[in-house]
């Protein structure tokens, strides 16, 4: 038998050159020859991917793939250009491991680069409790604000991080407790009742009574710490309890239950896992936010 | 007597064939018709020597020009600059963010391509395509060391001797040397071209100024040089785009055959024999000359870029002849088909019907002038062409000289602090897109009581911030706003604005301002 696609030629009129027999809404495709050199070409191609399967990872093995000559991977890239930056950056960290935290603030190339290396620093480490934005909850301090239980200064900043609040595995942790007027029997449920009820008058507080009675209480029990005209003291973290910032709940009840039984927040040191650079650039970060002093 | 004798004379005709004739195709692979264009002399060739000097002169003097622009900003009239972002053409300067310039211009050409090839054809495609150019170029370089078509073929097909070594060894040389100032002019729009010059000889230059101008190098000596014609035709999509957008009022060389049919070299025999020939004598000098290889008298085709030598190398053999010029010209089709009724009518193609008693060309003849140029479709595209031109140049001239960017904080949207006043967090972006250092005064519209403080440059509250900006730079700004909770809405539409010192420049952004929800 003879193959009839090839009897039935279809020669195109205007041109005189057979076509491939394909049409269009009456176009039909001329079956023009390649050039050769086309050809050649995609010989060469196939050519060059032998090549490339030898020089590159090319061939899927049952664990990992053909590593190819040039030994070059994606990963392997990827560690170059990550040591490359650390190389760049090995610069400017060093100088601001080296300069005072004032200094690194009053140079704005230094403050910026730190702000930078603070931000995604805190994103890892410290997001968790103060909230990506640092905007903090209940318990957890917003550090966007200008109101410091242990100082808002780029020293007390830094010196918070490194030792952390009531940390216990740092001797030089910051420390400070604040008595169970309730639970220990210093005071009793009326005392409380009246020492809270001043104290939220103090800010301002729905349900707050200024009167002599729980300033005397105030004055005999608080002042110590919060001070006598109740502005905190930043040495003791004792708040400041005549602003708006309220570290639980800004109302009567949540004084009245701190006075009671008081809560106390805790901060890891993290000069265990961090290293001095880092807390620095931390602390720039941090005081950056709007509310440093 | 000589001059008679030689208008009597009938040329010789040249030994040549199309590449794309019906008798040499073949199916599958094509091996390669070799071409040896022969040179051409008339008009077109002239013009294309000048358009070939006028484009080539742009692009190798281009990155040399300087313009001044002081002393914060380089002094090169055209340069990309990549690695800092900038592109300064001249009195332009263009930011990232300002490219939507280079797209209006991309659309121009778009538009422009429309205009052209509607009304001359693939004039790009013959005149000033720089593969077209550098063929030219390589093609005169390659007659000027082996001679004319006859010398270039007889070479071709002698032995291997040391004349011809040397010959192929000069031409193949001086091809590459034109490779390299090819490539090499290129990086200089992308870097000081003085200093880079001076780097390049040196071999101190950066690693991908010398891989540029290899590739370049590689593709001008490839293309230009050995592969030609086969570029056109071949890889380019341009003939199929272009072919695409002519219409029958289109100016496209044409071979008119209404006058040329019946070809043949020998008038006076056939005249004896009763039949009358055309004005074609079959010379085949159009195809002798054709860079492309091909016969124009085997009509419109994809392969031919409409460069007109035919036209030249026709026109000198009329003259010879003593006949009309334009039995190959550029004509529209429109035209050419009423010609062709006249020449046909009905029939085949007889002379006589195109000519009076005396020999000349009926004046039914429709003669293309340049007035298929203008009608609605390229009035509109120029039209539109000239509109979008209008819109950037207005664009251009009331370009802003500085600018303000405001993104405020997702996260946390407001602060409370501790005197009960309500805070609000912005990433603020000033740009000085002069080339002068700007002292420049960012304030707030739109809230009452407004103070603002921004880390390590102002600690405290102040209403307004003086900034200086340095030359061509964008300054980034932590920005904090503060006001008092009294009576504030929960979101308040603000305008922040900066203005330069001498007042000349300013700008403004519109941001909000958040609060928390009053009960």
């Amino acid at each position: 038998m003879t193959d009839t696609r090839h009897d039935e030629k279809d020669i195109d009129s205007l041109s005189g050159i057979e076509t491939t027999g394909h049409q269009w809404d009456g176009i039909k495709e001329l079956n023009n020859p390649l050039p050769r050199w086309w050809l050649w070409t995609f010989y060469g191609t196939i050519i060059w991917s032998v090549g490339y399967m030898i020089a590159y990872p090319a061939w899927p093995l049952i664990s990992e793939a053909t590593a190819g000559v040039l030994g070059y991977s994606s990963r392997g890239e990827l560690a170059k250009t990550v040591a490359d930056a650390r190389t760049a950056n090995a610069d400017i960290l060093q100088r601001i491991g080296e300069a005072p935290l004032a200094d690194i603030l009053a140079d704005l190339e230094l403050a910026r680069f730190a702000t930078a290396g603070g931000s995604s620093a805190f994103k890892v480490n410290c997001s968790q409790c103060h909230g990506t934005g640092a905007a903090g909850g209940p318990g957890y301090p917003n550090l966007n604000d200008d109101s410091w239980i242990w100082g808002g200064s780029i020293d007390d900043i830094y010196l918070s991080i490194n030792h952390g609040i009531r940390s216990a595995t740092d001797m030089d942790t910051r420390f400070s407790l604040m008595p169970n007027f309730g639970t220990d029997g210093i005071l009793d449920r009326a005392d409380i009742r009246t020492v809270s009820a001043y104290v939220a008058s103090l800010s301002g507080l729905e349900g707050g009574v200024d009167n002599p009675e729980g300033a005397m209480l105030y004055a005999e029990n608080c002042a110590a710490c919060h001070g006598d005209t109740a502005k905190g003291m930043a040495e003791a973290g004792a708040p400041d309890l005549t602003d708006a910032i309220w570290l639980y709940e800004g109302s009567l009840a949540s004084i009245e239950a701190q006075v009671t039984q008081a809560r106390h927040g805790m901060m890891p040191s993290w000069s265990e896992k961090l290293d001095d650079t880092t807390i620095k650039q931390l602390a720039v970060y941090v005081h950056s936010l709007g509310g440093g002093q | 007597m000589i001059i008679i004798d030689n208008l009597q004379k009938e040329p010789a005709q040249f030994d040549v064939e199309a590449v794309n004739s019906a008798a040499r195709r073949q199916p599958l692979y094509a091996p390669r018709q070799k071409i040896f264009p022969k040179r051409a002399e008339g008009f077109y060739r002239r013009l294309k020597w000048i358009i070939m000097a006028i484009t080539l002169g742009i692009y190798y003097v281009t990155p040399w020009l300087t313009w001044d622009r002081g002393p914060h900003a380089p002094d090169q009239a055209v340069l990309l600059d990549l690695a800092n972002y900038r592109f300064y053409f001249f009195f332009l300067e263009i930011w990232p963010q300002e490219f939507y310039y280079v797209a209006g211009l991309l659309v121009m050409a778009g538009v422009g391509l429309f205009l052209i090839t509607s009304t001359v054809g693939r004039a790009w495609c013959g005149y000033t395509c720089p593969q077209t150019v550098w063929v030219d170029l390589f093609l005169q370089v390659e007659r000027l060391i082996e001679g004319d078509r006859n010398a270039r073929m007889k070479l071709d097909s002698a032995p291997w001797s040391v004349e011809k070594l040397a010959k192929r060894v000069s031409k193949h040389a001086i091809w590459i040397l034109i490779g390299v100032a090819t490539g090499g002019a290129w990086v200089f729009y992308f870097a000081d071209a003085p200093t880079l010059f001076a780097d390049l000889f040196t071999l101190r230059a950066p690693a991908v100024a010398y891989f540029t101008v290899a590739i370049l190098t590689a593709t001008t000596y490839t293309f230009g040089g050995l592969m030609r014609e086969q570029v056109c035709t071949y890889m380019c999509p341009w003939p199929r785009i272009q072919a695409a957008m002519l219409d029958e009022h289109s100016l496209t060389v044409t071979y008119n055959d209404w006058r040329g049919e019946p070809r043949g070299k020998h008038s006076k025999k056939a005249a004896a024999a009763g039949q009358s020939l055309g004005d074609c004598v079959d010379c085949n000098a159009c195809v002798a000359v054709c860079p492309m290889g091909i016969d124009i008298r085997d009509g419109q085709q994809l392969e031919c870029i409409t460069c007109a030598l035919c036209i030249d190398a026709c026109d000198n053999v009329m003259d010879k002849l003593g006949r009309e010029k334009g039995l190959i010209s550029y004509a529209t089709l429109s035209d050419y088909n009423a010609n062709m009724a006249l020449a046909t009518a009905g029939g085949p193609i007889a002379p006589e019907r195109v000519r009076g008693e005396t020999g000349a060309l009926l004046p039914a003849i429709r003669q293309t002038n340049w007035r298929s140029v203008l009608r609605p479709r390229t009035l509109i595209y120029f039209a539109v062409w000239a509109a979008i031109g209008l819109g950037m140049l207005t664009a251009v001239s009331m370009r802003a000289e500085v600018g303000i960017n405001v993104l405020h904080d997702r996260n946390p949207l407001y602060t409370l602090l501790s005197d009960g006043s309500i805070q609000n967090g912005y990433d603020v972006k000033i740009l000085n897109m002069t080339n002068d250092v700007r002292v420049m005064t960012l304030s707030v519209e739109g809230l009452a009581g407004v103070t603002m403080t921004s880390p390590n440059i102002a600690s405290e509250p102040t209403t307004s911030l003086t900034l200086s900006v340095d030359a061509d730079l964008v300054l980034p700004l932590r920005l904090y706003l503060r006001v008092p909770s009294a009576g504030l809405a929960s979101q308040t539409d603000i305008v922040m604005s900066v203005v330069s010192e001498d007042g000349e420049a300013s700008a403004t952004a519109n941001a909000r301002f958040e609060a928390p929800e009053t009960p």
